[in-house]
């Protein structure tokens, strides 16, 4: 009963600026499917076409049996939309909020609200707030369950952990495995490449391009260079010096830790940075290699040319 | 840093709006060349905080220096010393880059020359000379975050503010942007930043984790991990922000 998601060949542009670069997705029903990359990776603009708010210029998109040119209004009804800026009326109440919601779908609050239920307990103390004094994360909180309130079978989520804090992200991405659990198809945008590891696929996405689309897991193992992680005494003037390193592909800042991707054996480029760093004085040398994590793969994925 | 000299002084802060407690006796020191994050859950106080410390917001109790200046009898004093970035960027998407150096250069009462001077300078730096006469909204989002930056340093302050600064941008313009930061600190600039990214707090020499009004750490990011036994800087704001709920 689930929906899958079809898309063909996607091409949108506004005046000279190319949003999507013809694009080719098939979604599978009940995924939680990832889309990550920066702001003008053209994730908004894809979310934007199949919520029927903005029409395509060439290509094709169907949600299950729907097509979402011909079938607008059967595709409003299945669908629950979260906007990037928030979709709440910030003068209305956490309860009239959702009451509005309910009413615009032709529902009510008590109707569907064994699948709110989790959520709204978090927010049912703050009831007659205004959605404007509530914190970012309580907003994302109520902001779901209003999308959510006409049990849509396909829930389009757009940025709704971006400017949240790392606990608030992490309560929403448990809220989402539940509905998922209720059979819901959740298509989810994203600028923090951890939460990539959280879907069960993903797209990295940069400049209207999928630059990849596979199971998390799997872009982790095609990462196909060793990750050799450097820490010492001074990080800020490692970066200068190991920049353009003999052997390197890229070097990059990484948390705590100096990123060098390298196509050479281990051991020999290991024995190089380390008799480098010896003669330039470093102190506390610590080489080791590393598993790629989805930024990492993401910036080898940025260098290469897509079209 | 500098001989330990502290450049920000917090003492005692508290900030109420009416039987709320945005800032619940707050103490710091910040030192001058540090960068320091300042980090914190949503709602937990850090923006109060943040305008306080830049001026515009008045403590309910407490003292505040910043720069040799007290900030709650002199809020107008501070702000010729500081430089501020929210996440918008305030930037004037209307005008020319020309322009909104001309603009934020005139406020600080710089000459024309002055002003000319370092926004050469900047461009240079950022190899964006050609940008010099275009509109800010033509100009890509990582760029115009970049300029931002420099707009906001232009009349050489002693601290800059950084209020989230690299949202929603990509993986290498949030590294370059992180580099600047690293300069300016070299230079003797203080370095004031938010952030959710949880590896940007990796690269503060000394970050602070606010829960519900207080601070609940302070200390450079190698000790917090070791102190709550966390592998990265993610575990320890989660372990911190859960365990006062």
């Amino acid at each position: 009963m689930s929906v899958s998601v079809n898309i063909q060949n996607l091409k949108k542009s506004y005046q000279k600026v190319k949003a999507l670069k013809e694009i080719s997705l098939d979604i599978l029903p009940n995924e939680i499917f990832g889309f990550i990359g920066p702001d003008g990776a053209g994730k908004t603009t894809l979310f934007r076409i199949l919520t029927t708010l903005i029409l395509a210029d060439k290509g094709s998109v169907r949600i299950g049996n729907y097509d979402v040119v011909k079938d607008y209004k059967k595709i409003r009804q299945i669908t629950g939309y979260m906007p990037g800026r928030v979709s709440l009326y910030m003068d209305l109440t956490v309860e009239e909020n959702l009451k509005f919601y309910a009413r615009i779908f032709n529902t009510s609050i008590e109707e569907n609200f064994d699948l709110i239920e989790d959520i709204y307990n978090q927010i049912a103390p703050f009831k007659n707030r205004r959605a404007g004094d509530l914190s970012g994360g309580m907003k994302q909180k109520l902001a779901l369950s209003c999308a959510l309130i006409h049990k849509p079978e396909l829930l389009v989520l757009d940025e709704p952990t971006t400017g949240v804090d790392a606990v608030s992200r992490k309560e929403f991405w448990e809220l989402l495995k539940k509905m998922q659990k209720k059979g819901i198809t959740i298509l989810v945008s994203t600028p923090y490449m951890d939460e990539a590891a959280l879907c069960d696929r993903v797209a990295l996405m940069q400049s209207g391009n999928l630059m990849t689309v596979d199971k998390p897991e799997q872009i982790v193992n095609n990462f196909s260079e060793t990750l050799i992680s450097v820490k010492t005494n001074n990080m800020y003037r490692l970066l200068g010096d190991m920049t353009g390193f003999e052997g390197s592909e890229r070097v990059y800042r990484f948390g705590d830790a100096l990123h060098l991707a390298t196509r050479m054996k281990t051991k020999q480029i290991k024995e190089n940075v380390h008799r480098f760093l010896s003669e330039k004085g470093y102190q506390e040398i610590e080489i080791s290699v590393t598993e790629p994590v989805i930024e990492d793969c993401f910036l080898a994925l940025m260098e290469k040319p897509t079209g | 840093m500098n001989q330990k000299e502290p450049i920000i002084e917090v003492t005692g802060l508290v900030k109420k709006f009416g039987h709320f407690i945005a800032n619940d006796h707050l103490t710091f020191k910040v030192y001058r060349g540090e960068i320091f994050g300042f980090l914190g859950a949503n709602g937990a106080g850090k923006t109060t905080a943040m305008k306080i410390l830049i001026g515009l917001s008045k403590p309910t109790s407490g003292k505040v220096v910043v720069a040799d200046i007290d900030v709650g009898k002199q809020p107008e004093r501070v702000k010729h010393r500081i430089g501020y970035m929210s996440q918008h960027f305030s930037l004037y998407d209307d005008m020319t880059v020309k322009e909104n150096f001309r603009f934020y250069g005139g406020i600080y009462g710089l000459s024309r020359k002055q002003i000319r001077e370092r926004m050469r300078f900047y461009l240079e730096k950022l190899g964006m000379e050609s940008f010099e006469d275009m509109l800010l909204k033509n100009i890509p989002l990582g760029w115009k975050q970049k300029l931002a930056f420099s707009v906001a340093n232009v009349h050489n302050p002693d601290i800059i503010f950084l209020d989230e600064p690299t949202g929603g941008v990509d993986p290498i313009t949030r590294r370059q942007f992180w580099e600047m930061i690293y300069e300016a600190s070299d230079n003797g600039t203080t370095v004031f930043v938010t952030t959710h990214y949880m590896d940007e707090a990796e690269y503060c020499q000394r970050v602070s984790i606010m829960s519900e009004g207080r601070i609940e750490a302070l200390d450079t990011p190698k000790a917090l991990k070791e102190k709550y036994k966390a592998k990265n800087m993610n575990e320890v704001f989660i372990k911190i922000a859960r365990n006062v709920e």
